[in-house]
């Protein structure tokens, strides 16, 4: 029985009992329902087995929305608890739990998966490839990212979810004001997750480098597969400190090392320092892809090409050095002096000038173009208002002096909503839904898809410009309840408002994907938006081989000038086709990582080792396994050719 | 018999086991951290220039420039952040 106990929830709640029934409800229904349409076959052979860059990239996209709706629910419960003064909705440890969760959450498990699922899914067709470098290991980065995202999500119900913040800054997250396990989940689910994602980092700058299509010289590349190179370098950059920061973190927990403790030689700020190192470069791991995104839409329904190429490359190139150059910026105030802040200011200010360059060039694109407001169009139009608020907000902040009183408070709060909500959710739902076709073969419906826009755009407004007052009126963000004096009460009711039609505007979009599953047309071609780059060169959905010729490519937009200016993209005969086996060694491994993991967060030294064992097991197969791939003869090609409708261009 | 010989590699490789010696002589061997500390950063960086550039190629293939830029802009990363550390915790510390 004493085993067990610590299974238990430190802090239960009739609320997270009613959880743990609805999630084994679901399981049940998932595992009966897998059996009885006999589907246990079809999901392991095309999908928890697949290394097809497309397949991954869908499932990083229902990971994704799961986890946008997980965090959500967290979002809610926060903004009803603070919609009125000493409210009892929530308790002070429950709203610290969720607000952690929240957090981690959105970040982690929802914005990374979302750009993930974007790179995956386009990244390979811009660049005319047929798959990614290491297909494998893009399956492995998936299923890491998948079993940490699980393994955290568990800890609610099972042991405890951490309350230390998403950015668990010691010593508040050490073992001493930190006792249950949630943090250890933190410490070792956002690791092994890490882990996939520093993988990924690698395979996409291999695969940009090395697999492009003839012709396509790196100055040629669509702008979109550019962010994501630029991505996936800071990536491989700033994750390895994150690792290395949880793994110390992990042995102060576990194992009673001093890193971050606060005697025995221990710097509890150098966890701050370290986590800041990785988190500022992650706003842009974050936001860069979505400006690629950005430049796609908005060149393809403004109909030209995208203004200044090279001034965006090298933007983005300056970005990528000074975001390992900012990051004390967030913590200001903890004792360094006004040289340090000085200098750290500076660099927060440069940062603002290549960000400025690149919406200037989207807004001379805009200018002269003959703009068609499609519903992807009318996200990146509201998002350059949106994320100039959030923008400017940052400048406020970047300056020391000034940051002594916004920091902490809900001022801060409301910038980076203002700029990761128009920033990344904006710019993911505009990619879901401008490479919607090219993924199922049909649009998603507009008149909805253009309502969910403005109904989300304005809900933001609403939801976070009051924080900007309740924040300079010294509201301090984590607080659990405040008193009627306070004053804050109706900043944060209108707050709730805003909070609340956002749900409105998520769950429109779900309406709008049932709808459109059940009544938009099937018959829309291959290149419903009239657009420039290599995806739309092949058709929709994509077959396996992505494009039954390489393409040729001699300018940046290479498909439009094969559409309009008579460029031959496709030359020569079909030939034979090289394609990666499958492999049920990514699934095994991260499930047995799970294990680890989970072993690990109780410290049941046995199970650990076994499972270590396993996964050195996974590796050493994997490394004398004699796999050389497989082929696709002329006759099946030109048979899903035939499919398909023919050649495209 | 003699092109065959993988001298070069063989030589690197007792040049690591030294490396490696040495850098384990900090331990049993009685002498002051900064001393102690100089000869373990200044081995294993060479340590690690020795992998890199002999056991894992990095020179010989023909995107060199690719794989030097990636090295320098890492290095540059690293030197920053580690300066950069030290100035905000230790020295800029008031
Ligand atoms: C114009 C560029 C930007 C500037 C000058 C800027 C500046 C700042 C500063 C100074 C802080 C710390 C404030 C404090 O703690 O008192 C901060 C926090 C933050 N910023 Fe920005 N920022 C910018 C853009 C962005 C972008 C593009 C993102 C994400 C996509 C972002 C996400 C965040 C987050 C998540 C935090 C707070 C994290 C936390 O403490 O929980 N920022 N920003
Ligand atoms: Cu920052």
């Amino acid at each position: 029985m004493e085993f067990f106990e610590r299974f238990a929830i430190p802090h239960p709640s009739p609320a997270i009992y009613a959880s743990m029934v609805a999630i084994g409800l679901t399981v049940i229904a998932i595992i009966a329902g897998l059996t009885y349409f006999k589907k246990w076959g079809y999901l392991w052979r095309e999908w928890l087995t697949t290394v097809d860059h497309k397949r991954i990239g869908i499932m990083y996209l229902i990971s994704a929305l799961l986890m946008l709706f997980r965090g959500g629910a967290d979002a809610i419960m926060m903004r009803a608890q603070l919609s009125m003064p000493e409210n009892k909705l929530l308790d002070a440890q429950h709203y610290n739990e969720i607000f952690t969760t929240h957090g981690v959450v959105m970040i982690m498990f929802m914005a990374m998966p979302f750009i993930m699922a974007l790179m995956n899914f386009v990244v390979p067709l811009q660049i005319g490839a047929r798959d990614v470098a290491f297909p494998r290991l893009n399956a492995l980065s998936f299923w890491l990212f998948f079993m940490g995202a699980m393994l955290f999500n568990i800890s609610f119900v099972i042991g405890g979810s951490p309350d230390a913040g998403w950015t668990s800054y010691f010593p508040l997250a050490g073992t001493e004001f930190s006792e249950s396990v949630g943090t250890n989940y933190y410490m070792i689910a956002l690791q092994i997750a890490g882990i996939g994602t520093l993988a990924t980092g690698i395979n996409f700058m291999t695969t940009i480098l090395k697999m492009r299509a003839p012709g396509m010289t790196l100055m040629k590349m669509p702008m979109f597969t550019w962010s994501a190179f630029i991505t996936n370098i800071i990536i491989v950059f700033a994750f390895p400190v994150l690792t290395v920061a949880l793994a110390m973190g992990t042995l102060d927990r576990l194992f009673a090392s001093n890193f971050f403790t606060t005697n025995n030689g221990g710097m509890d700020m150098l966890w701050a320092n370290l986590f800041w190192v990785w988190g500022h470069p992650e706003v842009y791991i974050l936001v860069l892809p979505a400006f690629g995104i950005y430049s796609e839409i908005i060149s393809t329904f403004a109909r030209r090409n995208l203004y200044g190429y090279k001034s965006m490359v090298a933007s983005m190139v300056i970005i990528s050095l000074l975001s390992f150059l900012v990051w004390v910026h967030h913590f200001f105030t903890m004792g360094q002096g006004a040289f340090v802040n000085s200098i750290f200011s500076i660099t927060t200010m440069a940062i603002a000038v290549p960000t400025g360059v690149k919406i200037f060039n989207w807004l001379f694109t805009l200018w002269k173009g003959k703009i068609v407001i499609t519903t992807p169009m009318l996200y990146s139009l509201l998002f350059i208002p949106l994320f100039t608020i959030g923008g400017v907000t940052g400048v406020m902040l970047g300056m020391s002096a000034a940051d002594y009183q916004y920091h902490n408070t809900m001022f801060l709060v409301a910038h980076f909503h203002l700029v990761i909500i128009p920033g990344v959710v904006f710019a993911m739902l505009a990619g879901l839904t401008y490479y919607w076709p090219k993924m199922f073969g049909f649009m998603l419906n507009e008149r909805l898809g253009k309502l969910s826009a403005w109904i989300i755009s304005i809900s933001t407004l609403v939801a976070f410009i009051p924080m900007f007052f309740s924040g300079l009126d010294g509201q301090a963000r984590r607080m659990y309840t405040y008193s009627e004096q306070a004053g804050f009460t109706m900043w944060n009711m209108i707050s709730f408002v805003g909070a609340a039609g956002l749900a409105i505007g998520f769950a429109l979009i779900v309406y709008n994907i049932y709808y459109s599953i059940r009544y938009a047309p099937r018959d829309i071609g291959s290149d419903p938006w009239d657009a420039r780059s290599l995806e739309w060169a092949t058709h929709s959905p994509v077959p396996e081989y992505n494009f039954a010729i390489v393409p040729n490519v001699d300018s940046t937009e290479a498909f439009w000038d094969a559409k309009k200016k008579g460029h031959k993209l496709f030359k020569g005969e079909l030939e034979k086709i090289h394609m990666p086996n499958n492999s049920p060694i990514p699934f095994i491994m991260s499930s047995i990582f799970f294990v680890w993991g989970f072993s690990f967060v109780f410290a049941m030294w046995i199970p650990l080792i076994i499972a270590t064992i396993g996964i050195f097991g996974c590796m050493a197969y994997q490394s004398f396994e004699k796999d050389h791939g497989r082929y696709i003869s002329v006759e099946e090609i030109k048979e899903t050719e035939e499919k398909l409708g023919g050649p495209t261009v | 018999m003699k092109e065959l010989f993988p001298i070069k590699q063989v030589m690197g490789f007792i040049f690591s086991l030294v490396l490696t010696a040495v850098a384990l002589a900090v331990y049993f061997f009685d002498m002051s951290f900064t001393a102690g500390m100089t000869i373990l950063l200044v081995t294993a960086f060479i340590q690690a220039g020795l992998q890199l550039v002999m056991f894992m190629h990095a020179g010989e293939s023909e995107d060199k420039a690719h794989i030097y830029t990636n090295v320098y802009y890492g290095i540059f990363i690293a030197i920053v952040t580690i300066l950069g550390t030290l100035l905000t915790m230790v020295w800029g510390y008031v």
